[in-house]
């Protein structure tokens, strides 16, 4: 049983990190245009560097 | 963090930041109703990020809608044309009224309190299931411990809204939903810790998790429909920009209609509305007043007659001076009449309410009976208290407030496909009811546009001398005609020094002699009852052209599949008899009225309410507004005037009147869905609460309930779809 001492843990930390990128994408507007980002992944432009 | 220093000491005088006095970027919105694929963001993007001057621009393809940053002097006015040349159709976008949809703090703040709910839950969940698979003693207590130091935290933050509800609603002696749900969840919370404490089997801390969750994702789905349905009238409304040219000694002015004082002189151009009431003070024109009167014949306008605000000029420019603006105008004043009626629709009460008003009282008394009955069998408080907490969590309304919206949001969506805006949270519920249905004519059965009825009765050099006047004009009846005739393959005339006289109708000549189209006064003949406009030779006897309005689109097959599905259709309009009496007999209507006033149009509505009849009305102008609030539900086109749209539930968003009937099937449909999930949500309790009553159940027996029954129900809604 001394495993649960690191699975709980991780289990919680993992769990964590999880919240804190939702609400991170939920904060930097990621949610507003669902539709839009679905399609702008078939542009080819800005395929070979980030838009700047 | 530190101010830049400057790097050689005559730099110090400059500022290090510029001064910003005047906005440096203007945040321009445009609507772009036909975008729909990755090509189209692209161009759109593309094309506007090259117009000088633009600094960044992103599509919205969810809202259909592209917002730019660009330099001040920008306008909208200047980017249409770049998207129009793209083969885009664009429309700018008031920003002050787009505003409220922006930051959209609710949606968001539901949307994490449901995010903490969820994953709290699930972290919960898993300790849980050790516990119910064998974990006992040291073990069990451990995980009871870390589970109440997860959910007593997360509940703290994402339990919130029923709090607040359930609190607003005790503090004013009222109970809703929300008492029995915050009452189950504080109590489940108070017996678990209690038992954590005495080492105890039972805890219920999962439970406590799972029903925030279920509940939030409820309230969210709520929430996303209606937030939909708002940013999709608002941007309706954010179509009009309000702007109106003033005239002032500097010359022309373009300024904001709520800045428009009394007395100040309007300019309004062919095409443009009215901003104001006031009085025509330069040029001639004809006026269309069917948005406001119901009539189909424009008006003529000279200097002296008196205008109100949304009626359109259309032949020439008129200078008016405004007698009333803003609050104090006749389109304004129609707002009282509107709340009037208004107090009347707030009777209803939605079928989650009542529900509410049944099961709220009914699960108190349940649980405080079990309470009282354990404790006076076994005369153990904690026993009796476990039990009371079972039979709350175990009835709790998961599923009820699931129900409800998950099958709006399912059907929202489907009617918003077809085109519908669903703006009231109870408008489906109150469409179903619907027996009896009341069309307005002009603008709602008819698209507001002339159809020519008598081509084949003129010769065709007529024809060609007609098309040739026609087309030098952008009158609507001008332009019909224009159209049949092109399609009947005339080609114009050569006629010479055409001009355009606002108001009266285009002249020219042709082989020296003199030829006019235009209002029958002007060439000399007598005004029949028909719209119509008057050709005349020089020397000749005028000959008429007559126009029929066209019906919109869809209009005989929503009227048909209506009468077919046993509802009553009645057309009320403020036309003439004869305009009313025939469109009703080309629909097949058999009860219509004719020159009914506003005032007459509600009170009609009111008296089939009294007998007993569920209206629903549908209607565009400003004297329907009254009554579309009396009528138990109302639609409005999305060219009705923003007074009738606000003051209906549904709104049309394109052309085509066919979904009507569809909503009406859709609506009655939802509504034996909601029943139905009640239904479910019920059976699943008759099962449950006795066992919790006996105290055999247990908290795995309580999350298979709520799960099964919240995800039973969900289902059943999409069937919806």
């Amino acid at each position: 049983m001394e495993v649960l001492t690191y699975l709980i843990p991780i289990s919680l930390i993992l769990g964590g990190i999880g919240l804190v990128a939702f609400l991170y994408t939920v904060k930097s507007n990621q949610y507003d245009d669902p539709e839009g980002d679905a399609r702008r992944i078939l542009s080819s432009e800005w395929d070979d560097h980030p838009k700047p | 963090m530190r101010p830049p220093t400057a790097a050689c000491p005559g730099c110090i005088a400059a500022p290090a930041t510029p001064v910003e006095d005047t906005p440096t970027e203007a945040k321009i919105a445009i609507s772009l109703p036909t975008i729909h694929c990755q090509g189209c963001i692209s161009t759109v993007e593309r094309e506007l990020s090259a117009h000088p001057g633009v600094h960044s621009a992103r599509v919205n393809l969810t809202l259909k809608r592209a917002m730019i940053e660009a330099d001040p002097d920008v306008t909208a006015a200047d980017l249409v044309p770049v998207l129009e040349g793209a083969g885009y159709e664009a429309h700018e976008l008031d920003a002050g009224s787009l505003s409220a949809t922006q930051t959209d703090k609710a949606g968001r703040d539901l949307l994490m309190r449901l995010a903490v709910a969820g994953f709290a839950s699930m972290n919960v969940m898993l300790l849980s299931v050790s516990v119910w698979s064998g974990a006992t003693d040291a073990t069990r207590d451990m995980f009871h411990w870390i589970s109440a130091a997860i959910t007593l935290p997360a509940i703290a933050f994402s339990a919130q809204p029923f709090f607040k509800s359930a609190w607003s609603a005790l503090s004013v002696g009222r109970l809703n939903m929300d008492v029995p749900i915050v009452l189950a969840i504080v109590l489940a919370l108070v017996t678990s810790l209690w038992e954590t404490t005495l080492s105890g089997e039972h805890a219920y801390f999962d439970a406590a998790l799972a029903l925030t969750f279920f509940l939030l994702a409820g309230r969210y789905l709520d929430y996303r429909t209606r937030a939909v349905a708002r940013s999709a009238a608002e941007e309706l409304a954010a179509l009009e920009v309000p702007r109106a040219i003033l005239l002032t000694d500097a010359g022309e002015q373009e300024v904001a209609v709520a800045t428009l004082q009394v007395g100040d002189l309007v300019l309004v151009r062919p095409g443009g509305r009215m901003p104001v009431d006031g009085e025509i003070v330069t040029g001639q024109s004809e006026l269309d007043r069917s948005l406001l009167t119901g009539e189909t014949l424009p008006v003529f306008a000279e200097p002296g007659i008196t205008v109100s605000a949304g009626e359109v000029n259309l032949t020439g420019p008129l200078t008016i001076r405004a007698t009333a603006v803003g609050e104090d105008t006749s389109l304004h004043r129609m707002a009282d009449l509107v709340a009037i009626a208004e107090s009347g629709r707030s009777r209803y009460t939605s079928l989650a309410d009542s529900a509410a008003k049944l099961y709220a009282p009914g699960v108190h008394i349940l649980s405080a009976l079990s309470f009282v009955g354990w404790y006076i069998y076994s005369g153990d408080l904690r026993t009796a208290l476990n039990i009371a907490a079972a039979v709350l969590i175990i009835t709790c309304p998961c599923a009820l407030g699931l129900a409800v919206p998950a099958v709006t949001t399912a059907a929202s969506g489907r009617l918003f496909k077809k085109g519908m805006l669903i703006k009231h949270a109870t408008a489906l519920e109150r469409l179903a009811q619907v027996d009896t249905v009341v069309f307005d004519k002009t603008g709602t059965l008819t698209a507001g546009t002339p159809d020519l009825t008598n081509l084949g009765d003129f010769s065709r050099a007529d024809l060609e001398i007609a098309l040739a006047l026609a087309e030098a004009s952008s009158h609507p009846l001008s332009q019909a005609l224009t159209k049949a005739a092109r399609d009947a393959g005339i080609t114009p005339a050569a006629v010479q020094d055409i001009i355009e006289v606002p108001g009266y109708g285009t002249e020219g000549n042709v082989n020296g002699l003199r030829v006019r189209l235009g209002r029958a006064a002007w060439v000399g003949a007598d005004q029949g009852a028909q719209t119509a406009a008057w050709l005349v030779v020089a020397g000749q006897v005028p000959q008429a052209f007559l126009y029929t309005d066209a019906l919109r689109p869809g209009a005989e097959e929503a009227v048909r599949n209506l009468q077919q599905a046993g509802k009553d259709v009645l057309l009320i309009s403020g036309d003439t008899t004869g305009a009313v009496e025939a469109l009703a007999n080309r629909l097949g209507i058999t009860k219509w009225v004719a020159e009914a006033l506003p005032q007459d149009k509600a009170t009609r509505i009111q008296q089939l309410a009294d007998k007993g009849h569920k209206v629903l009305m549908v209607g565009d102008g400003l004297n329907d507004t009254a009554a579309l609030a009396a009528a138990h539900v109302s639609i409005s086109p999305a060219s009705a005037l923003d007074a009738a749209r606000v003051a209906s539930d549904i709104v049309l968003l394109g052309q085509d009147l066919s979904p009507i009937a569809d909503a009406c099937d859709t609506a009655i449909r939802a509504t034996k869905r909601i029943r139905e999930n009640f239904r479910i949500a019920t059976v699943y309790n008759v099962i449950a609460v006795p066992l919790a009553v006996m105290g055999l159940a247990t908290p795995l027996i309580a999350a298979l309930a709520m799960s099964s029954s919240s995800i039973t129900v969900s289902l059943n809604a999409l069937r919806l779809r």
